[in-house]
């Protein structure tokens, strides 16, 4: 072990230095977060500016010098993007998206964690819960898989059953109308489990005498639920609406792009900001459109989360974030 | 005394619950969904175990008409490529969840530390982080050029090593199990900063430090965006998961990229079950999470729900 601080026993002067030292190694502890923190996440941020330039490469070719020289376009990204037809639609498909994941999400999984809740059978709750949480761990890349087994064009299973029912083969990753529906049920599949552990925690630490007050007061299992269970979960149902809401720009990348297999036919419905970021600047090259694209989207999720935050704030301070 | 009131409280419970047909209701949903989550997986097993002539047959059935093992044979045939990428995977999995809890716990310590005057600042600094970002292309534009992150192990490893919502967790069951009275006592005693730090508070928030790791590995392991953004020609470092995307798009990229001798390479490809190929590959990258799942769960959702209890 370490010999013991010297300093101690000189008392008067050693304080100060010794709660300068203490700062200064905890500061060092937080370094090499904060200094991660700096260069991955606020360097970026100056890069916003990339959204008002046309940048192009000069010499010496370097990131600042390119930035530097580069012309100032003013506004004019996001004029293109307004101007462009596919916008509209990325932006709507976005919004309704998460609008629906959002709300059938969040009624799914109390539904699903008040059931759970109520079985006697302990055991069976436990399974479902364990089976229902696995395929959070997934990956996207393994979920289209799983989708590809079922709806592949030649030997999926369900194209094979209309071949031998004689219906009419659809060819799913063509047909964009059915998407919308396949989208919804994939993430419902994959994030229902999580939110359901989360909101089942939360009934799980009600107050049993709640309850049993509630039963001697002649009230049903139903007015339980509603007066009991229902009230207890708000604060959690608020926690996490604030933030999905706050993340209403933003959609799972993986989920838009690798469950329909990146199939062009498919953008009118798969297309979300986040899909068309990354192909505009992939595939076009365009630095400017998707920079001012992927600007849009975060000071919009930002100016979301601060209203939801301060509107939560007025009716119930508890429940606010921050 | 206290036997009867548990007697009394039994009944109680027994008498306030909901009623049978009720309850069947709700097994018959609950399992309706727990299946809906779990045949997928257990299907693309079924496909990985079907012979190739079947699917060309029938295509994938949950009945083939000829079981077949050749999948997993010409995995092991095709070697280097899988190979490597299955190694990139474990190390990319064991080097970032190692250096990722480093960095949360040393992180998440200090915002712990009442007496800490600067931790408002290091609180902001990762909670802003939380609302708002540069963007995609800004941030993909300062890996690649300033920060070098490209085509290399550092690009698959560096930007995941910090989560805002994990420093939460961290400092929530530093809170939670970590008395003050600990910490003043240690230092009284002349233990240095980072010696309370590894030899006192770590064996005490060893669940804590194991929920994080375990969700960092879950990232790691099922990470292939990076590889997508950074990864462009450089395959001797791409993960498993991004190998699998790969070959979605192109179903010959193993047989492509294996170093075989140029016939026997033709002659893998012509006979390639590239149908149940994927279907196999997919398996053993589920298997690893499959066989843990059971161990991990439970910490997992310990660490959810206290992180998100409070944010």
């Amino acid at each position: 072990m370490r010999a013991i601080n010297p300093s101690l026993s000189r008392r008067p002067t050693s304080m100060v230095s010794s709660k300068r030292k203490k700062a200064l190694l905890l500061c060092s502890m937080a370094a090499p977060g904060a200094i991660w923190l700096l260069l991955l996440r606020y360097l970026p941020m100056f890069g916003i500016v990339l959204a008002f330039k046309d940048y192009r490469a000069f010499k010496p070719n370097t990131f600042w010098n390119n930035i530097v020289k580069s012309e100032w376009l003013g506004f004019k990204n996001f004029d293109f993007l307004f101007k462009s037809p596919d916008t509209g639609r990325m932006i709507a498909n976005t919004l309704l998206y998460n609008i629906t994941f959002i709300l059938l999400g969040l009624v799914i999984a109390v539904a699903f964690a008040i059931m759970l809740s109520e079985l006697t059978n302990r055991f069976a709750a436990k399974t479902y819960q364990t089976l229902m949480f696995f395929p959070y761990f997934l990956s996207w890349v393994v979920a289209s898989y799983f989708l590809l087994a079922f709806l592949d064009s030649t030997s999926g299973m369900v194209p094979n059953m209309q071949k031998l029912a004689g219906q009419e083969v659809i060819d799913w990753y063509q047909s964009p109308g059915y998407w919308p529906a396949i989208l919804v049920g994939a993430n419902l599949w994959k994030n229902i489990g999580y939110s359901t552990v989360l909101y089942l925690a939360a009934i799980t630490g009600i107050d049993r005498t709640q309850y049993e007050a509630a039963a001697v007061d002649g009230a049903t299992k139903w007015q339980q639920i509603r007066h009991v269970t229902l009230p207890n979960l708000r604060t959690m149902i608020i926690i996490l609406f604030i933030l999905n809401v706050g993340k209403i720009f933003n959609a799972d990348f993986g989920l838009f792009y690798n469950v329909p297999l990146n199939s062009g036919s498919l953008y009118s419905t798969t297309q979300v900001i986040d899909t068309y970021v990354y192909r505009a600047y992939m595939n076009s090259g365009s630095i400017g459109m998707s920079s001012a694209a992927g600007l849009l989207q975060n000071v919009v999720g930002f100016a979301c989360i601060i209203a939801a935050n301060s509107i939560v704030r007025r009716f119930d301070p508890d429940s606010s974030l921050f | 005394m206290i036997f009867s009131q548990t007697g009394h409280r039994r009944r109680n419970l027994r008498l306030n619950t909901i009623s049978a047909p009720v309850e069947t209701t709700f097994h018959f949903i609950l399992i309706l969904f727990s299946l809906f989550c779990v045949i997928p997986f257990l299907f693309v097993i079924i496909i990985s175990f079907t012979s190739e002539d079947s699917i060309r047959q029938i295509g994938y059935s949950f009945i083939p008409q000829s079981w077949s093992v050749q999948a997993y044979q010409y995995v092991f045939k095709l070697g280097d490529v899988l190979w490597r990428s299955y190694f990139n995977s474990f190390l990319i999995t064991t080097v970032g969840t190692v250096l990722s809890v480093l960095m949360t716990l040393m992180y998440a310590y200090p915002l712990f530390r009442r007496d800490f005057k600067q931790r408002q600042f290091f609180n902001f600094l990762s909670f802003f982080t939380m609302i708002f970002g540069g963007g995609l292309v800004p941030t993909y534009i300062i890996c690649k050029n300033v920060l070098g992150l490209s085509e290399n192990y550092a690009a698959l490893i560096v930007p995941m090593l910090l989560s805002p919502f994990n420093v939460i967790i961290m400092r929530t069951f530093l809170q939670t199990s970590v008395p003050t009275e600990l910490i003043e006592a240690a230092t009284i005693d002349g233990s240095g900063e980072y010696n309370t730090l590894f030899r006192i508070v770590m064996p005490i928030v060893k669940p804590g430090v194991a929920t994080i790791a375990l969700l960092n590995a879950l990232a790691y392991w099922n990470e292939w965006f990076l590889a997508l953004l950074y990864i462009r020609q450089n395959t001797s470092v791409i993960p498993l998961q991004y190998l699998l995307m790969k070959m979605q798009r192109n179903a010959d990229f193993l047989a492509k990229n294996s170093h075989l001798l140029g016939a026997e390479a033709a002659n893998i490809a012509v006979n390639l079950p590239s149908q149940s190929l994927k279907m196999a590959l997919v398996v053993l990258i589920v298997v690893p999470i499959a066989c843990a799942y059971p161990f991990f769960q439970r910490f997992v959702v310990a660490g959810l729900t206290i992180g998100s209890v409070k944010g």
